[in-house]
Order: structure tokens, then C-alpha cells, then sequence
């Protein structure tokens, strides 16, 4: 600073052309910027447009979750002891007094108990995590039904992905600290789990634990790893995330003005900075009250956890719910041959769940092949007018549900007084059923979307008015609609499918088609053909429609 | 080959980017951003000093709410428990900590919102876009670059060099695996045995009631109940308790000899009195759930049934094998007592099992 000043002031400085500071700030700005260069940070960020659409808030979900997260978790670890060293409880919870219990736990009673305000952050904690797996995953849902997935994006996906993984890791494993009788159920699935992998599972349990299940090392390492190599690792990718979405400018949906190449939208600064900053203040306060007022994680309630002992309604957290189910619904299929046991019943959901990672890493990729579309994608489309995705995107949804309804089959046997193993079997149908269906139903809902849509563009758009004509009949009146309107309803691309490559080529050798391109054809037919897209009304028809005999 | 395959299907231009070529007639031609609409903040400057009352109003709130935090913090007993309407008996620190921490944040928030809305401006504007890959001269540089560079190091040219530079890169990580290896000792047999194994005819272990630590007699254990066991000499107190009970815990039921199906089963009970793990074969779960009549056990975690009087068969849900059980007699003074190890290993199963 004294330095800026003083070049300011020294007159014949030999290498600064620059014009004097008007004031303090400027100065220090100028100081700052010999330095780190931050002028040309800003030129292009500083007023960077950026489009308006509630659905953009989600992502600022996720970022203000986990801000929260980490202010409360530093907090947290200010009291927490990761140990499974016994001690016996003296402290302000008298259900509790004299019981004997892991460190971990005491300590999480304490900061409910004899910290004050430790039981509000240990909620707000809670509560924001969540949250922000709530967010992350409706956050994707935006992405993937407007396909803002597409080119230039698709690395952005795979980030964000990786972010909603970790996240429900982090999650499940913070859940896991306090050493309750709750959590440390999940924690004897998890060493089930890691014991159903072939050939090395017992290697993996015993390296995890440090010995036999509990042993004394499992907290002590979930806590290194969920406060700070995971989160260590989300930070990376978050920051990485949100350059990414600063450098590529923000999708948009079409309407007048909006095209490929432009972000119509609001400055950065100033009105960007105040919403999205107030609404970091909106999300934390939420938080606040809510955590005031309902509680998460009651652990007192289900004591200290004993490896003989269970609570009976034992639940995770909602977002880890669709692998309760997947294990649930699995039939228990062992083989066993030469000594050896191989356990399906629980190996086949554990695989199932990387699979539907690679599955969901991949599909950016997967839709690029079958359409062949090699263009930057900048205007989002509605979920309508890509019915095969929007309807994948439905079924993966209603199968995440059916998994999450499969993980609390007591519930709702005890609820409606049903036998578990109906619910299990209607379950098991319902889990290759319903996402066909759902499938089925969402591409029609799309496709009828889209016929609206072509009538509304072609004859106006229903004014409720009825009218009687001369010769008796009622019709309704339809309102013409805007440019603006028109525009926005027919500004989307309609692909057409590919062809295969004629079955010989122009001298008559046979040529060789791939089953790769059969397949692709295939595909893109289902995406583009005739089932898949409502042909969008020419100008040629718009024109004959609206010219020609007035419009009724 | 798949590339050109589809790229004349591609519509030659899209109706988005119609509106630079947009001809009059084109019906659906993109009719550029429609003009600002203003809003009442923006001509009735009464309006706009309106709004900034209510802002500053907000950002009042939040300052007074700092406040309430800070007094609640200092006022209220930390072990006070109140009943508030509708949310029940609730902890009135709590409730006023994060009532007030909440209001102090949300009152900021909804000022700085209510501030861009009213009194920022709202008129959009467009900024360009770029295309994200670089013009075909750049490209070209930094491939020729790239080619410089790496003629220069001779990575390509020097081959042993090369080699055993990766060589050396793929070993390298293999101390940090080794340093992995004292994670936890190898597995062994530790998962076959449980701490009954130590019980021999001639050296029985007692089963002792998980809930009094006394020695269990046949008598206690009624038909209907369940009854819960571990060996005696493992106490709460004990160093390993934890590892120590999550196998060798036993149930016990006493069913009617005639009704129980399997003979190996009945055979290693003592008069109806059947042992098993309480530990559930699919991953672990303590077994809970017993209902009298069917002589189904439940394991409260996913619902796997056994029928205790068929060997603990499976009989629903996923668990993938029978409970174990312990072969149970009693000594001269009507104990209960193991004289061996359970007739499986316990808990979930794993590649080694037999
Ligand atoms: C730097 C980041 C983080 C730090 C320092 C941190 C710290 C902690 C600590 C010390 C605990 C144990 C105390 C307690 O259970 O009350 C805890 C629990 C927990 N953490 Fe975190 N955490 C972080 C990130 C996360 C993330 C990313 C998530 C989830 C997505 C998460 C979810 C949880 C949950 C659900 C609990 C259980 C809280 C409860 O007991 O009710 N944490 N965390
Ligand atoms: S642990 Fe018993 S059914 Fe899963």
C-alpha cells in the first residue's frame, strides 16, 4: 500500500504509466493488481452476465449447503473426539448416567448437552448436509432434463457427479461418528458389504477396521477421511465446478434475443452479488430455524451403540435409503463350491451402485454418439422436446423411488398393515416394472407436450372466449400469439434420425456396416424418428394456416 | 466413418440463430430483446425511498436478532426445557439460539434480495460468446510447440531413457501399498472362531444372561421368550467387549422337542432349549424379532426370517444361510453350558467360508 502511494506521489517514477489513484481503495486496488494482476481478472467477470430461472438457484444450493457444512463441522471438531476409547458417562443426560460408552459418543452428547449452542450447530450440521445431497441431486435432475449436459459442458457433469457421490459418502460416514447404536448398524452393514467382495473382502475388512469387527480404529479413520480427505477433495472439484460454469457463461432457455451466441441476463455485480449473496444468508437461515425447531439425529435417544443391540426402526439418511432398498429387495443368492462362498446377495447391489455411477458419468457421451452432434449447446431445452431423455431421466428418478419405498418395507407393512413379503414382492416387480412405465408415460406426456405447442404456434392460443357463428356453431375464439411467443415455441432443433450408410457404395462393393452403426441408427431413430419428436409446424404451414381462412 | 455418417443429417442452421439471417416473412423469426419494462422503483422515487425503508428495515431486524442471540446465549440454562406450540417440549436454548441466529441471517439475506429487486437495475443485457475451441493458427502453435519440446527432451528418441523412466514412475507407488500393510492384521481364521471356542467337554463354558450375568438354568428359559446369553466371564467391563460380543452373542427359545423339525438341531439342544447366534447371516444385524407361535425369528435391519424349529433356516428376505447354532448341555448343577464353538462361523459370509 505505502508502496502504491508512494509511486503515485514520487512523480518521476521511469516504468508507471499509469494514471494516478483517485482515492485509498483505487490505490490499493492498483497495488493489488501489480501484483496478482487482478484487473484483467475482472474485466471480463466483474459485470459477466448471467440468465435468470429459478432452477439456476439449485446449484447455489449446493454451494451454500456446503459453506454451512464447513463453518459448522471446523465448529464441531473444536469438541468432537474421534475415539473408541470407553468411558463412563457422567454428563448432563441423566438417562445415560453411569452407562458405558465410546469417547465418540460422550463427546457427541456433550456438545448436545453441556455446550451451549453445540446442539443447535450439531443440528444445523445435520440438517445442511441433508440438504445438499437434496440439492445436488435436483440440481442434476436441471441439468439432465434441459441438457445442459451437452458440449461444451460434459466434464462440468462429470464433476458434478463426482460431487454428488462424495457428498452422500461424506454424509453417510459423518452420520456415522457419533458411534450410536443407529449409525453403528450402518457402520456393521458396511463391513457386511465389504465382506461380500470376492477373494479380498476379509483383507478389506481387516485393513478397514484394524482387526475384527468394531475394533477400536473405524471412527478414528472415518474421521480423518470425512473431515478432511473428502471434503478436501469436494473443495477441488467444487472450485473447479464453478470456474468451469464462470468460463463456459451459463446456459439459457430460448426467447427473444436469446440465441447460441449470446447470455442475455444481469450483471455480476451488482445484482448477482446481492441475490445470490443474500440468498446464501436466505439458505443459512432457513437452516437455522429449522433446526430450532425439528430434530435431526436424536442420538441420545438410541444410546451408545453395542454390536448385540438394535433399535428397531434402524433408517438412514433419506439419500442413502435406495441402497437400504437394494439390499432389501435382493434375494439372498450364495454360491457356495471348492470352500469357497461367493455372496451374491449382497455383492450384486454393491455392484449395482458403481454401475449406475459409470452409468450416469457416461450418458453426456452415450447421447453425443447416437446423435452425432459435434455443436456447442448453449440454449437449454425443455424437458418436452427431448422426450427419450426427459423419459430416461423419469424412469432413473422413479427407480431411485422404488428403491428408497423397497428401503422402508417395515414401515409401510407396519402402516398398512401388509405382510413384508407382499410389499417385498411388489417390490422386486415394481423395481423392473415401474421405470418401463414410467418410461413409457413420461415420452407420451412429452410427445402430447409438444403437439400442444405445434397447435398453439399454428392456430393461437385458447382465449376462453366462446363465439357463435352465423350459422349456429360454437367455436372458441383463439388469440394469435406474439413473435416473442412464436419464437420461443419454435426456436428448438429438431435432429433427424441417421441413416445407415447405403448397403453398397458407389461402385457397387458391398459395403460393411458395423453392428455399432446398426445399433446407432437404431438408437437415433428411437430419439429422432417419428416416435421419438412432433415434426415442429413449418413457416410454410404457419403461413397457409393464419392466410388463408382467418383462424378459428 | 460414424462421423460423416450423421453430419449432413444436422439441420443446416438453427432457428436460434435465425435472427441474424432472420427474414421478414419468417413467421417464427426471433424478434430481439423486447424493451425494458419499468418498474414502479424505478420513475416513483416515493416508491424507491419505500423500498429502501424496508431494506434498511431488514437489515434493523437482523442487527436486533444478533442481539437476541447473544442475550438467549447468556440468559437461558442450557437444560431448561419448555413446551412450545406446535413443536412440543423442546429445549429453549436451542429453540431461541437458532430462532434468532436464523432471523439475523434470513433478514440480511431477504434485504439483499429485496434490494436487487427494487432497486438495482433490471434491465438485461447480452454479452457475447466465444467459441471455446481456439482458432486454427493457435492450435497449430502449440502442437508445433508441443512437437518442439518434446523433440527436445529426446523422450522419444531416447528409448531406454524412456523406459526406465517408467519404470521407475510404476514402482515407486508401490511403497506407499506396502506402508498399508499394518492397517490391520491379516484375516487368518479370526472370523471361523467366536469365543466359545475355547470351551472343551472337559473345560464347558456357562451361558450367563446378557441382563443379570447370572448362570442360566434350563428353567429360565420359558417357551415364548427369548432369551438373550453370552459366555460366561465376558463382562461389559472387559477389554475387547465390543469384538467379543458382536460374535459371541446366543439366543435361546425352548420349543416343545416334537414340534422341532430338524433332528441335528434338536440334537444339539438340551429338552427344546435351542441356542443361536443372535447375529443375523446377512450383514450382521443383532436378531431381535421372535414371534412364539411360528417360531420365526426377524431381523429388524432387512426383515431376513429364520424358523428356529427347522435349524434356523432361511425362510424369507436376504439373508443367504441359517442362523449357527451352539450345541448346548447342562452340568451337574443344571447350568447351561458350550462345550464347543458354534457348528458355523458367525455373521455375514465371505469368500473363505466353506
Ligand atoms: C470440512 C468439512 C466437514 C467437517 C469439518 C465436518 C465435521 C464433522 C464432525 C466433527 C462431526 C461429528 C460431530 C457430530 O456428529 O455431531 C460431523 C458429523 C456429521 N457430518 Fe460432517 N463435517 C464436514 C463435512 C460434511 C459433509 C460434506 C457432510 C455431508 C454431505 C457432513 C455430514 C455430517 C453428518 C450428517 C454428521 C452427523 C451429525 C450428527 O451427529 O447429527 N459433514 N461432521
Ligand atoms: S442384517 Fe439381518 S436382514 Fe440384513
Amino acid at each position: 500500500m505505502s508502496a502504491a502511494s508512494g509511486a503515485a506521489s514520487g512523480g518521476a517514477k521511469p516504468s508507471s504509466s499509469r494514471a494516478k489513484p483517485a482515492n485509498k481503495a483505487e490505490a490499493a486496488a492498483d497495488w493489488a493488481d501489480g501484483r496478482l494482476g487482478i484487473y484483467s481478472l475482472a474485466k471480463s467477470n466483474l459485470r459477466k452476465i448471467f440468465p435468470d430461472h429459478w432452477s439456476f438457484m439449485l446449484g447455489e444450493i449446493c454451494l451454500y449447503t456446503f459453506i454451512i457444512i464447513i463453518l459448522t463441522g471446523v465448529y464441531l471438531t473444536l469438541f468432537f473426539k474421534p475415539s473408541m476409547g470407553e468411558v463412563v458417562y457422567h454428563g448432563s443426560y441423566m438417562p445415560l448416567n453411569g452407562i458405558r460408552m465410546s469417547e465418540a459418543y460422550a463427546s457427541t452428547l456433550d456438545i448436545s448437552f453441556d455446550v451451549r449452542g453445540g446442539l443447535l450447530i450439531r443440528q444445523i450440521h445435520h440438517w445442511a448436509a441433508i440438504l445438499f445431497v437434496a440439492a445436488m441431486l435436483v440440481h442434476m435432475m436441471r441439468v439432465f432434463f434441459t441438457g445442459a449436459f451437452r458440449k461444451p459442458r460434459e466434464i462440468n457433469w462429470i464433476f458434478g457427479a463426482m460431487l454428488l457421490i462424495l457428498g452422500m459418502f461424506d454424509g453417510f460416514m459423518g452420520y456415522s461418528l457419533p458411534d450410536d447404536l443407529l449409525s453403528g448398524t450402518g457402520i456393521r452393514f458396511m463391513e457386511g458389504a465389504v465382506l461380500a467382495v470376492p477373494i479380498v473382502g476379509t483383507y478389506l475388512q481387516m485393513f478397514l477396521f484394524g482387526g475384527q469387527f468394531p475394533g477400536d480404529d473405524i471412527i478414528p479413520r472415518l474421521f480423518t477421511v470425512h473431515v478432511l480427505l473428502i471434503p478436501g477433495i469436494m473443495l477441488g472439484l467444487l472450485v473447479a465446478h464453478l470456474i468451469l460454469v464462470f468460463y463456459h457463461k451459463h446456459t439459457q432457455f430460448a426467447g427473444p434475443g436469446r440465441t447460441e451466441k449470446n447470455v442475455v441476463g444481469m450483471p455480476l455485480m451488482p445484482v448477482y452479488m446481492a441475490k445470490a449473496g443474500g440468498f446464501f444468508f436466505l439458505v443459512f437461515g432457513v437452516t437455522s430455524v429449522v433446526s430450532a425447531i425439528a430434530t435431526v439425529n436424536p442420538i441420545w435417544a438410541y444410546g451408545p451403540y453395542r454390536p448385540d443391540q438394535v433399535s428397531t426402526d434402524a433408517q438412514p439418511d433419506w439419500y442413502m435409503g435406495f441402497s437400504e432398498g437394494l439390499i432389501r429387495l435382493m434375494p439372498g443368492w450364495e454360491i457356495r463350491a471348492w470352500g469357497h462362498t461367493l455372496n451374491l446377495g449382497v455383492f450384486i447391489p454393491l455392484m449395482i451402485f458403481p454401475l449406475v455411477l459409470v452409468a450416469i458419468w457416461v450418458y453426456p457421451f452415450i447421447e453425443a454418439w447416437v446423435t452425432g452432434d459435434k455443436r456447442e449447446h448453449h440454449i437449454a431445452d425443455r424437458p418436452r422436446n427431448a422426450p427419450v431423455r426427459t423419459s430416461f431421466g423419469a424412469a432413473w428418478i422413479s427407480l431411485y423411488l422404488v428403491l428408497l419405498v423397497a428401503g422402508g418395507n417395515d414401515l409401510f407393512a407396519t402402516h398398512f398393515h401388509m405382510s413384508i413379503n407382499s410389499i417385498t414382492w411388489t417390490m422386486r416387480i415394481a423395481f423392473f416394472v415401474v421405470p418401463v412405465l414410467t418410461f413409457i408415460v413420461t415420452k407420451r406426456i412429452c410427445m402430447g407436450l409438444q403437439r400442444r405447442d405445434r397447435d398453439k404456434v399454428l392456430h393461437g392460443r385458447e382465449s376462453g372466449i366462446i363465439k357463435r357463428l352465423p350459422h349456429g356453431e360454437f367455436i372458441e375464439v383463439h388469440e394469435p400469439l406474439s413473435p416473442a411467443q412464436l419464437h420461443k415455441l419454435t426456436a428448438h432443433d429438431q435432429l433427424r434420425p441417421v441413416e445407415l450408410p447405403a448397403a453398397v457404395d458407389e461402385n457397387g462393393v458391398k459395403r460393411k456396416i458395423t453392428r455399432s452403426q446398426k445399433l446407432r441408427a437404431k438408437l437415433s431413430r428411437g430419439y429422432f424418428g417419428e416416435e421419438g419428436q412432433i415434426a415442429k409446424p413449418t413457416a410454410e404451414e404457419y403461413r397457409e394456416i393464419t392466410s388463408g381462412h382467418g383462424h378459428h | 466413418m460414424s462421423h460423416d455418417m450423421s453430419e449432413e443429417k444436422l439441420p443446416e442452421h438453427r432457428g436460434s440463430e435465425g435472427h441474424e439471417v432472420a427474414v421478414h416473412d419468417d413467421p417464427f423469426a426471433d424478434p430481439g430483446l423486447p424493451p425494458h419494462e419499468v418498474r414502479r422503483t424505478d420513475i416513483d422515487e416515493r416508491a424507491a425511498r419505500r423500498a429502501e425503508r424496508q431494506v434498511a428495515l431488514l437489515f434493523t431486524v437482523s442487527m436486533l436478532a444478533t442481539i437476541g442471540f447473544i442475550a438467549s446465549y447468556v440468559v437461558f440454562p442450557i437444560d431448561q426445557i419448555v413446551f412450545i406450540w406446535p413443536f412440543g417440549h423442546v429445549s429453549s436454548l436451542n429453540f431461541a439460539l437458532g430462532t434468532t441466529l436464523g432471523a439475523a441471517l434470513f433478514c440480511i439475506g431477504a434485504g439483499a434480495v429485496h434490494w436487487a429487486r427494487t432497486l438495482m437495475s433490471d434491465v438485461e443485457v447480452a454479452d457475447e460468446r466465444h467459441p471455446i475451441e481456439a482458432p486454427e493458427d493457435v492450435r497449430a502453435k502449440v502442437i508445433s510447440d508441443f512437437k518442439a519440446g518434446a523433440e527436445e527432451s529426446g523422450f522419444g528418441r531416447r528409448k531406454l531413457l524412456r523406459n526406465t523412466l517408467i519404470g521407475s514412475m510404476a514402482l515407486v507407488p508401490l511403497s506407499g501399498v506396502v506402508l498399508l500393510r499394518d492397517l490391520g492384521p491379516l484375516p487368518g481364521k479370526k472370523l471361523e472362531h467366536t469365543g466359545w471356542d475355547a470351551a472343551t467337554p472337559a473345560k464347558p463354558i456357562k451361558l450367563v444372561s446378557m441382563n443379570t450375568d447370572e448362570p442360566l438354568k434350563a428353567e429360565d428359559v420359558t417357551v415364548g421368550s427369548l432369551v438373550f446369553a453370552k459366555p460366561q466371564g465376558l463382562s461389559e467391563a472387559s477389554e475387547g467387549f465390543q469384538q467379543a460380543i458382536a460374535k459371541d452373542a446366543v439366543m435361546l427359545v425352548r420349543i416343545a422337542p416334537e414340534d422341532i423339525k430338524d433332528r441335528p438341531s434338536r440334537e444339539m439342544g438340551f429338552d427344546g432349549i435351542l441356542a443361536f447366534s443372535k447375529i443375523c447371516t446377512h450383514v450382521g444385524c443383532p436378531i431381535s424379532l421372535y414371534e412364539q407361535q411360528t417360531h420365526h425369528v426377524l431381523c429388524p435391519c432387512h426383515q431376513s426370517t429364520f424358523d428356529l424349529s427347522d435349524g434356523a433356516r432361511v425362510i424369507f428376505g436376504p439373508a443367504g444361510h441359517p442362523l449357527p447354532q451352539l450345541k448346548i448341555k447342562t452340568d451337574a448343577d443344571g447350568n447351561l453350558i458350550a462345550t464347543g464353538d458354534f457348528n458355523a462361523p458367525v455373521g455375514p459370509s465371505y469368500w473363505e467360508r466353506a
